[in-house]
């Protein structure tokens, strides 16, 4: 675990955006990379390598199951396949091919999917993905990244590439604010402390992070001190960190833009039962598939919003040592 | 070390030569599934002669080099064939045949599907079907991008091709045009189940042209007796010499070949052969002029 201090009000950038011209740059350094798409690099901005380095960016049209088995193909020769389609598509759709092929063989396939989670600009149920965190989870040997921001992001697939495990990135559709200073250094399998408050741990993965940092200011102003853990790599669990926060707190809420069911969550209260039973609240879609409407309308109705995330540390904080109110 | 990686024309084995070490194989095979009490018969001696004629003819490897970045790659896609491969391995000096006792067993390099991850020499883990011919796709593309000119072979079961992703791979590989890519379709014509029929029950295809499948999907195509060696040496030449377009070897085979109540009988898909079989089989691969 590391401590970072996040920065205020930080500039609005495409997580999207910052993936293809991040694969820009990596392509350049290593001549191994190449890129796999299925028709939708420009929703995933794999268009912006396309254009930049065209003989090693391969189109492999609406088939996301070939595609996974191509890439799986080009590790085995030497060269280090980024794959890009929603995440919907690539954890369901092309799963057995990614089982078989990537995970069994331990293939050094970086598997991105775009699109992740509720807030899809409105695409409706069949484009959100809210299981492909316990998806890949489950699975040996894969390991699973879901990124803050644009700069963390950037140290995530620079580490992707230094690494050779078949790896899980998962990606947002739309822009957020940088809350990760320019020197913060990712490490895969590193947890980051955002915030240090002894009264509640929050717990929270991917852009869910941003809102948990509201969280925790709205509960400050309350008088009530979080502590805000950032866990980008949910495989392998920075165990230490959960457990020091729960440690210190004694009482945890997650918050993921994915199924409380085997994602965050899951991991979170996994690892604490085992290691140290610590009260808990899961924020996260709780067993249903979501619908297209704004991102305002998704958050709020899913229950995913900064103030939710407040409400579910305030209900267990009263609820004692019982169990009580359900966040 | 001795380079086995080139062998030229006047090297090739013989079709009798290849002949033989088929027989060999054959019945090993029987004999390991014997003494395993487990695995696929009617499939491994479908294949038996492709892989004989690929790994002691056609392909481009060295067996004391499993991993040499130049080989030529083979794809066994209808994994289920698995102890045909293990056994043209060993043949080929990849392991020693005695590790035959160890199939099926556990801590095993010789699983009951191909585990590219446990045994040298396997260049994809293959089992669930139709996901073979994808990766020999990135095999080609990244081979072509490095500017080598080694060759990748995949082994398609007919009956495998009803999953989807072949055809998805094939649409892709012609859009590439990867001549160094070629699917040999060991076509047996028998799966392990077939079909509701009004007169009860059949084992045909609906509709039975892979042939014209694969040509309106833009492949060079050459059928051959998939248990004739010399046709087998000429369609995989056929193959290599193509340089525009990815081809598929309709190899023409039978279920069971070589033991007569083994060929075309549905039951010898995955059939444990009980000592009399065995015996009755052995009597049928005999190579002359050989002790038995």
């Amino acid at each position: 675990m590391i401590s970072v201090t996040p920065v205020e009000h930080g500039a609005e950038t495409p997580m999207r955006d910052a993936w293809g011209q991040n694969l820009v740059d990596l392509g350049g350094e290593f001549s191994s990379l190449v890129v796999l798409d299925g028709d939708l690099a420009n929703s995933t901005k794999a268009d912006v390598f396309a254009k930049a380095l065209p003989e090693r960016f391969f189109e492999m049209g609406i088939a996301e199951q070939n595609m996974l088995g191509v890439a799986a193909g080009f590790a085995t020769v030497g060269f280090v396949p980024w794959v890009s389609t929603f995440a919907a598509f690539l954890a369901k759709r092309a799963l057995d091919q990614i089982r078989v092929v990537i995970a069994q063989p331990g293939l050094n396939v970086k598997m991105c999917g775009s699109y992740s989670g509720i807030l899809t600009g409105k695409t409706g149920k069949t484009h959100i993905s809210v299981e492909d965190i316990a998806v890949f989870r489950c699975m040996p040997g894969v390991v699973t990244i879901a990124p803050a921001d644009d700069l963390e992001l950037r140290g995530a697939m620079r580490a992707m590439m230094h690494d050779d495990r078949p790896t899980y990135l998962r990606l947002t559709r739309d822009p957020g604010p940088t809350i990760f200073p320019a020197d913060y250094e990712f490490a895969i399998g590193q947890a980051a402390l955002l915030r240090d408050g002894g009264d509640i741990g929050i717990i929270s993965t991917g852009v869910e992070t941003i809102r948990a940092l509201d969280a925790a200011r709205q509960l400050a102003a309350d008088g009530v001190e979080a502590s805000v853990l950032h866990v980008p790599t949910i495989k392998p669990l920075d165990v230490e960190a959960v457990v020091a926060v729960a440690e210190k707190t004694g009482a945890i809420v997650t918050a993921e833009d994915h199924s409380i069911l085997g994602g965050l969550g899951g991991a979170v209260a996994e690892c604490l039962a085992e290691h140290r039973p610590t009260r808990m609240r899961r924020i996260g879609i709780r067993d249903v598939y979501g619908e297209s409407a704004p991102n305002d309308a998704m958050l709020e109705k899913y229950r995913l919003s900064s103030r939710h995330i407040a409400d579910a540390a305030r209900a267990l904080l009263g609820a004692g040592a019982g169990i009580g109110a359900r966040a | 070390m001795t380079d086995t990686s080139t062998r030229s024309a006047a090297q090739r084995m013989s079709s009798e030569e290849l002949a033989r070490i088929s027989m060999r194989a054959r019945r090993l095979i029987l004999q390991s599934i014997h003494d395993a009490g487990a695995g696929h018969i009617g499939g491994p001696l479908s294949v038996t002669d492709i892989l004989v004629t690929l790994y002691f003819d056609t392909m481009n490897i060295r067996p004391d080099e499993p991993d040499w970045p130049g080989r030529d790659r083979c794809i066994l896609s209808k994994g289920h064939s698995s102890i045909a491969l293990y056994t043209v391995l060993a043949l080929r000096g990849y392991f020693p045949v005695a590790e035959f006792a160890t199939f099926d067993q556990l801590n095993s390099r010789l699983q009951g599907h191909p585990d590219m991850s446990k045994l040298p020499g396997l260049d994809m883990s293959t089992g669930s079907l139709g996901q073979g011919l994808s990766p020999g796709l990135g095999m080609g593309l990244g081979g072509r991008l490095k500017g080598e000119d080694f060759h990748t072979w995949v082994i398609l079961g007919d009956g495998e091709i009803q999953e989807g992703q072949i055809w998805e791979a094939a649409f892709v590989a012609a859009r590439y045009n990867l001549a160094n890519v070629t699917a040999i379709l060991d076509a047996n014509g028998l799966p392990q189940f077939g079909w509701p029929h009004p007169a009860g029950y059949t084992r045909e295809t609906p509709y039975d042209d892979p042939a014209a499948k694969f040509r309106a999907f833009g492949w060079h195509v050459v059928e051959c007796d998939g248990h004739d060696h010399a046709d087998l040496q000429r369609a995989f030449a056929a193959s290599k010499a193509e340089r525009s377009k990815p081809t598929c070897v309709v190899a023409h085979t039978v279920k069971g070949k070589g033991v007569s109540f083994m060929e075309g009988n549905y039951l010898w898909h995955a059939q444990v052969p009980a000592d009399d079989d065995l015996t009755r089989a052995f009597a049928e691969l005999r190579i002359e002029g050989e002790a038995q």
